[in-house]
């Protein structure tokens, strides 16, 4: 209460920025912001206390502990206070639904099994509800994957289209992204002699050896395209234009077989991870593995590829019976301990807030408060080719960052303010607008 | 999707040391914790005496009696065991019997599967009790159950001795078949909207009641000394609905909008019953006061919101306001993982609606109980009530919280430690059991070799052992 009392210019400030529904405030956007009084972690080191962060033209100016405050600066207290560069969601579907089970606000998975030409970018709703009610919790910027799971998870195709970072703030996609290509998502085909069949809302069974005939003939195409596409970039760097005929398609695996444009390869079996790491060696591909949920029996494979490991939900149910109940939860700590990099992600868009509270709950399970910290933050960043930017509070990264009034990871922290691209954003969202809404609601009559 | 596994069916039927054989000492004594008693405080560096699986005292000054088992929790947290009021877990195969809009005939309690490995799971995350629902395809769904989750014990000792039967109800998307389109030459089925909802469980009312007057008629006249009557024809289907109006049901209804709980309010106000709880009611806290009025409970979801349209109003603040206007709420699961981490679940509360800590773990202890009619028995660490406890190494509000042990009865069903130490020997019994199947496999195939058939030229799928094991049973 008492902190909060020495806040309450701030507060009304604050509010303001409540009753608008973006974040921008262009007229009374200050020169630069300073953030002092609060223990500072920067990610890079030991952490700060009662340091300073000066943010000025969307990027992180100085930080540190005895750095002088620009006059043109409006202050933020945070005495008392957290600062913590922001949280980081890499694998999300966020602008990309709104309401799982209404198909018309779906834009996640589209028809056919080979879509490297299309980008989650082009269809991300900057108005989506998501955006706020996510960055409330802290979280400032994420990547939306085309193809990963949604309501009607089986569909998605093999390739399924580029992955795209954006800022969880902005006016159009234009503003908020990051960049619009990171990485091109492949659901592994895989192994399934059991499947859960919607439409009949009952598990279909089919012999192994149809499954395997199925899967040989993904792989094949699956190659068969990145064959094609080294083909097309020869053609298209030795011949004429009239050589060759533009193929979108094949224009967008060129970034993938020249190895500049990473693949975020789906795949949570043992089996199938393994596949997928022997695939992407011998095709000379960069690999990201996404979901990983069996990653603890590759390690060994992992580490000595160098494949960094995009997790999903650490609270979620063990992939087979007889595995340890605690095992998703332990996992990230056994793979800190192979030095295995990895990040942690919802995998979302409605529990995108809830990456806080899965990097916690592996940090009960053994994995060290730090390295979670991180897990949340600049291994993403790292891993999407990114940490020039984001992942740490530095001098010359964009100013995306968090300040709370404790750990980020543990349940009951609020997150007081919250700095996107330099901009203090407000942390408003349709949850809170409704809860104001109706605990205003008169008594009913009896 | 979740693969069955051949082997642990071999374990868990051999008795492995997954299935913990709990034992039963008579006096248990779980020393120098902080307890957390929900309806008393904390107390720090407490004892609780459990006797015959009863509460018998708790305090900061009581000793070890001789003989007792001592289960030293010195920097742990006890709190009562959790209680989830929603949940799908022990049962064996589908949770909807969804041909019929009314399938009251239908009884979860018939098919609990003891075996269900997510009881264990569960357990493991300190829930200690379970009110088991069928789903959520039909206006009036089947009976409900409510257990103790006794991993180990067969399927006759789950239930929960004395605790009222249940039945589900559904309103909304779930009932009218909104999400998923019927395979092709299946017939939509009738409600196919919320007034049809309504309809339907106005029409099973109507005939309940017109059931029970020819039963109680019966009765009277059987009871006057009339002589060869004929007893009304019994019918499984109205018969809940009957205990329902006779107050010996409960009803637990699924519903999210604020039109289709009040219509429930209404046409339970006009057959004389009443909601017991409305589960999942993510827009309850818009009709707070209405729910309190009818004198229902509100079992909710922490902050799960937009995976449909009637779940696109959820907000986090659900839980507490709801609270804040005098609804007893409880926080539940509705997944076997999220079963797991109903303390972080309850957490939540605090964060969204500012919520004390001990309304917070309320949300999962007592609350719930209070609304299975159970908390004269659980739901609070209280002398004399069942000695349902889960023992965590943090605050159990707190993200780093992880049980320790969970007892149900005073009897230890999961011990952390315990499972950790048999992991070694699990694993060792499963490659036994795999190499065993090898070799099998192996002597097999060259017998078949040595027979040349023909067909057998084909190279076995090239997979590592157990993948083949579970391709195989997938045949």
């Amino acid at each position: 209460m008492k902190i909060r009392a020495c806040f309450l210019p701030l507060a009304l400030l604050f509010a303001a920025f409540a009753a608008t529904p973006m974040w921008a405030q262009s007229a009374a956007t200050p020169a630069a912001y300073a953030i002092k009084g609060g223990k500072v972690f920067t990610l890079t080191g030991t952490p700060i206390e009662n340091g300073v962060v000066i943010i000025r033209d969307e990027k992180i100016a100085a930080v540190g502990a005895g750095v002088a405050i620009p006059s043109d600066a409006q202050v933020i207290d945070a005495t008392g206070l957290e600062v913590y560069p922001g949280l980081f969601d890499p694998i999300t579907q966020i602008g990309l639904t709104e309401v799982s089970a209404v198909s018309a606000t779906q834009d996640i998975s589209e028809l056919g099994d080979f879509n490297p030409e299309l980008v989650a970018a082009t269809a991300v709703n900057p108005a989506s509800a998501h955006i706020p009610v996510t960055r409330a919790n802290g979280i400032t910027e994420v990547i939306a994957a085309p193809g990963t799971a949604g309501f009607d998870s089986q569909a998605g195709g093999i390739i399924a289209g580029q992955a795209s970072a954006f800022h969880l703030a902005g006016w159009t996609m234009d503003e908020m992204q990051i960049r619009r290509s990171v990485a091109m998502v492949i659901n592994w085909p895989s192994i399934q002699t059991r499947t859960f069949d919607f439409s009949t809302f009952s598990i279909k069974e089919k012999p192994y050896s149809d499954v395997k005939k199925e899967y040989d003939k993904a792989v094949n195409q699956l190659s068969d395209w990145l064959d094609r596409a080294r083909h097309y970039a020869q053609a298209k760097e030795k011949g004429s234009p009239a050589l060759y005929e533009r193929d979108l398609k094949l224009e967008a695996l060129v970034p993938v077989v020249e190895g500049k444009l990473p693949v975020l390869v789906i795949a949570d079996e043992e089996r199938d991870i393994r596949n997928a790491v022997e695939f992407c060696s011998k095709q000379n591909l960069k690999m990201i593995l996404g979901g990983g949920a069996d990653a603890w029996k590759v390690k060994d494979l992992l580490k000595e590829k160098k494949i960094p490991v995009v997790l999903g939900p650490t609270e979620r149910l063990p992939e087979q019976e007889d595995t340890p109940y605690d095992k998703p939860m332990t996992q990230p700590s056994e793979l800190f301990g192979a030095g295995i990099p990895f990040a942690f992600s919802s995998f979302g868009a409605a529990f995108s807030r809830r990456l806080p509270q899965y990097a916690g709950t592996s940090v009960a399970y053994g994995l060290p408060h730090d390295e979670a910290l991180k897990a949340v933050t600049l291994n993403a960043a790292q891993i999407f080719g990114l940490s020039d930017q984001l992942g740490t509070i530095e001098p010359g990264k964009l100013g995306n960052v968090i300040v709370t009034n404790g750990d980020p990871l543990e349940i009951q922290t609020q997150v007081r303010y919250l700095f996107i691209e330099g901009r203090l954003t407000s942390t408003d969202n349709r949850h809170r607008e409704l809860y104001e809404q109706y605990r205003k609601r008169p008594q009913a009559a009896r | 999707m979740k693969r069955v596994n051949l082997w642990i069916a071999f374990l868990l039927a051999a008795g492995a040391p997954l299935a913990t054989s709990a034992q039963n000492p008579s006096t248990v004594f779980i020393q120098n914790a902080t307890v957390l008693t929900v309806t008393h405080g904390n107390i720090e560096h407490g004892s609780i005496l459990i006797r015959g699986g009863k509460i018998a005292a708790l305090g900061a000054d009581l000793k070890a009696p001789e003989g007792a088992t001592v289960i030293d929790a010195t920097g742990q947290f006890v709190i009562p065991g959790i209680i989830d009021c929603h949940s799908h877990i022990a049962i064996d195969g589908g949770v909807n019997e969804g041909a019929p809009a009314v399938s009251s005939m239908a009884n979860i309690k018939d098919v609990l599967n003891p075996d269900d490995i997510d009881i264990y799971r569960d357990l493991a995350g300190g829930v200690t009790s379970a009110n088991i629902l069928h789903g959520s395809a039909n206006p009036i769904g089947g009976q409900t159950v409510v257990i103790k989750l006794r991993w180990g014990k067969p399927a006759s000792e789950l239930p929960f001795e004395g605790a009222l039967p249940g039945i589900k109800f559904a309103l909304g998307e779930n009932p009218k078949h909104s999400n998923f389109t019927m395979p092709p030459g299946v017939p939509a089925r009738y409600p196919g909207t919320r007034l049809g909802v309504e309809e339907v469980i106005r029409q099973a009312f109507t005939e309940a009641r017109e059931y029970k007057k020819q039963w109680d008629d019966y009765n009277q006249r059987k009871a006057a000394g009339e002589q060869n009557l004929i007893p009304p024809r019994r019918n499984e289907q109205l018969e809940p609905l009957v205990e329902v109006m006779e107050g010996k049901r409960y009803v637990h209804a699924h519903c999210y909008r604020t039109d289709e709980i009040l219509m429930l309010i209404r046409v339970a106000n006009e057959f004389g019953f009443k909601v017991r709880t409305f589960q999942h009611v993510l827009e309850g806290y818009k009709i707070a006061d209405e729910i309190a009025a009818a004198g229902a409970g509100g079992s909710t979801f922490s902050d799960w919101w937009a995976y449909k349209m009637e779940a696109y109003d959820a907000i986090p603040y659900n839980a507490a306001l709801m609270t804040e206007r005098g609804v007893v709420v409880s926080v539940n699961s509705d997944d076997a993982q999220e079963a797991r981490q109903l303390n972080q679940e309850a957490a939540k509360s605090m964060k969204y609606g500012g919520l004390s800590a001990n309304d917070a773990l309320k949300l999962v202890t007592l609350n719930p109980a209070i609304q299975l009619g159970i908390d004269n028995r659980v739901g609070s660490i209280d002398v004399g009530k069942d000695a349902d406890l889960a023992i965590y190494d943090h605050d159990p509000l707190s993200v780093y919280a992880v049980v320790q042990r969970t007892l149900i009865d005073g009897k230890v069903y999961f011990d952390r430690q315990r499972d950790i130490a048999q992991r070694a020997e699990l694993e060792k019994e499963k490659q036994a059991l795999l190499d065993k199947e090898k070799k099998a496999n192996e002597e097999k195939k060259s017998e078949e070799k040595q027979e040349k058939k023909p067909e057998q030229k084909k190279k076995p799928p090239k997979s590592d052992s157990a993948d083949g094991a579970i391709a195989r049973g997938a045949l």
